[in-house]
């Protein structure tokens, strides 16, 4: 190689490595921020900020789901396999809403350490299949029903 | 190694009657992986358990993304060849798939936004795929525009050669941001290595529509070069041949 190009290439791969290692540490401490919500392991080891407008995501723990008969207020807990953090919500679910299924709740955790949610989002697996094929696998296994694990945080 | 190859194909004059060659074949191959793969895909395929029928916009969302991220890599590779070796044709391929780039990324945050509607329940979100996706856009469009920015064409080169190779730090922040943060958009579904989570009569129809989208733009991408390299090889004695047959 030319010692021209050699020199061009240099000094490519130079600022490509500074940028990339600059961005690499900016992201490493910006962690927490870009991280879209927390998880409820951290809000029960008290990382969350009490009274301010935060995201909460996990897993809708399979038959706490409780709704109220006269309004549109439900309760469910959420859990990411270490914690369980009760949530409470009054508006209308997303259709993906189910026991079992990851969610993404906006709002705020009152000084009883239950999440006021605002809004609800759901989040779903990468997982595609018909519905025969679930219905296959529930009935051969009903306790991995909904296939969850992958949407877990 | 053989370098013989590489010079004969940045020859612009070579890579025109080659292209020109190639062109119907893969023009007929792109349209038929797509219209096979979308047809199949949307219509044929069974329903998803969990979203019913919204998942089918899959079919385009993932063929979008997938593009997205694989024009810029090569658009990236491109222009350090170009900016190192000084090659002509590696400009003009810079310069003809930035916008095709752009129009793929434009097209799975539109698909992306519809889909996420109905499923997640909302159309944005800045978790860290949207957001990095929404980066790469903007990268694509700065591309655009700083070419136009330059009078001279060399210099046009040299710079969008420099913030092409800059951003390719962006692809895996893309490809790892499902991984390395907490986000909404779920992991990938398509897996190269160990086995993807996707039902067989689901992944074919994907699988043949991603073919067919890579296809159409290598169609796009050959269609839009030859038209560069004439225009930039205008007073070349064999281009002003080329069109004095034709005129």
């Amino acid at each position: 190689m030319k010692a021209v190009r050699k020199q061009r290439l240099m000094m490519l791969l130079l600022v490509t490595c500074g940028v990339g290692i600059a961005v690499g540490l900016a992201l490493i401490a910006l962690q927490q921020n870009i991280n879209l919500y927390f998880s409820p392991a951290q809000m029960e080891a008290g990382e969350t900020p009490v009274g301010k407008r935060i995201r909460a995501g996990g897993l809708v723990v399979v038959g706490s789901v409780k709704r109220d008969p006269e309004s549109l207020l439900v309760r469910f807990d959420i859990t990411d396999g270490e914690g369980v953090v009760p949530v409470q919500y009054d508006g209308i679910l997303p259709d993906l809403f189910r026991e079992g299924q990851g969610i993404v709740a906006l709002g705020q955790l009152d000084s009883s350490g239950v999440f006021l949610a605002t809004e609800i989002l759901a989040k779903h697996s990468p997982d595609y299949m018909p519905p025969e094929v679930q219905d296959a696998l529930d009935k051969a296994d009903p306790d991995m029903s909904k296939n969850s694990e992958d949407a877990a945080p | 190694m053989n370098w013989t190859f590489f010079h004969r194909m940045a020859s612009p004059k070579w890579f025109y009657d080659f292209s020109g060659r190639l062109l119907p074949w893969v023009g007929m191959l792109a349209l038929g992986c797509v219209v096979i793969g979308l047809t199949w895909g949307l219509l044929f395929t069974p329903p998803d358990y969990l979203q019913g029928n919204s998942y089918r916009i899959i079919f385009l969302h993932v063929p979008a993304a997938s593009l997205a991220l694989t024009i810029y890599s090569g658009l990236a590779v491109t222009a350090a060849i170009g900016f190192i070796w000084k090659i002509k044709l590696a400009d003009m391929a810079v310069s003809c798939l930035a916008p095709i780039g752009a129009s793929f990324c434009a097209l799975a945050l539109i698909t992306g936004a519809i889909w996420g509607k109905p499923t997640w329940g909302t159309w944005w979100v800045w978790d860290a795929r949207l957001t990095s996706v929404l980066i790469l856009q903007f990268l694509y469009f700065g591309l655009i525009a700083l070419r136009e920015a330059f009078d001279s064409r060399e210099t046009a080169a040299r710079a969008c050669a420099i913030l092409a190779m800059v951003g390719l730090v962006n692809l895996p922040i893309i490809k790892f941001s499902v991984e390395w943060w907490n986000t909404l958009h779920q992991g990938a579904t398509i897996r190269v290595a160990g086995e993807s989570s996707m039902a067989m009569e689901m992944l074919i129809p994907l699988l043949t529509s991603i073919a067919g989208f890579y296809l159409f733009t290598l169609f796009v991408f050959l269609l839009r070069i030859r038209a560069e390299i004439l225009n930039r090889e205008q007073n070349t004695a064999w281009v002003r041949g080329l069109l004095g047959a034709n005129f």
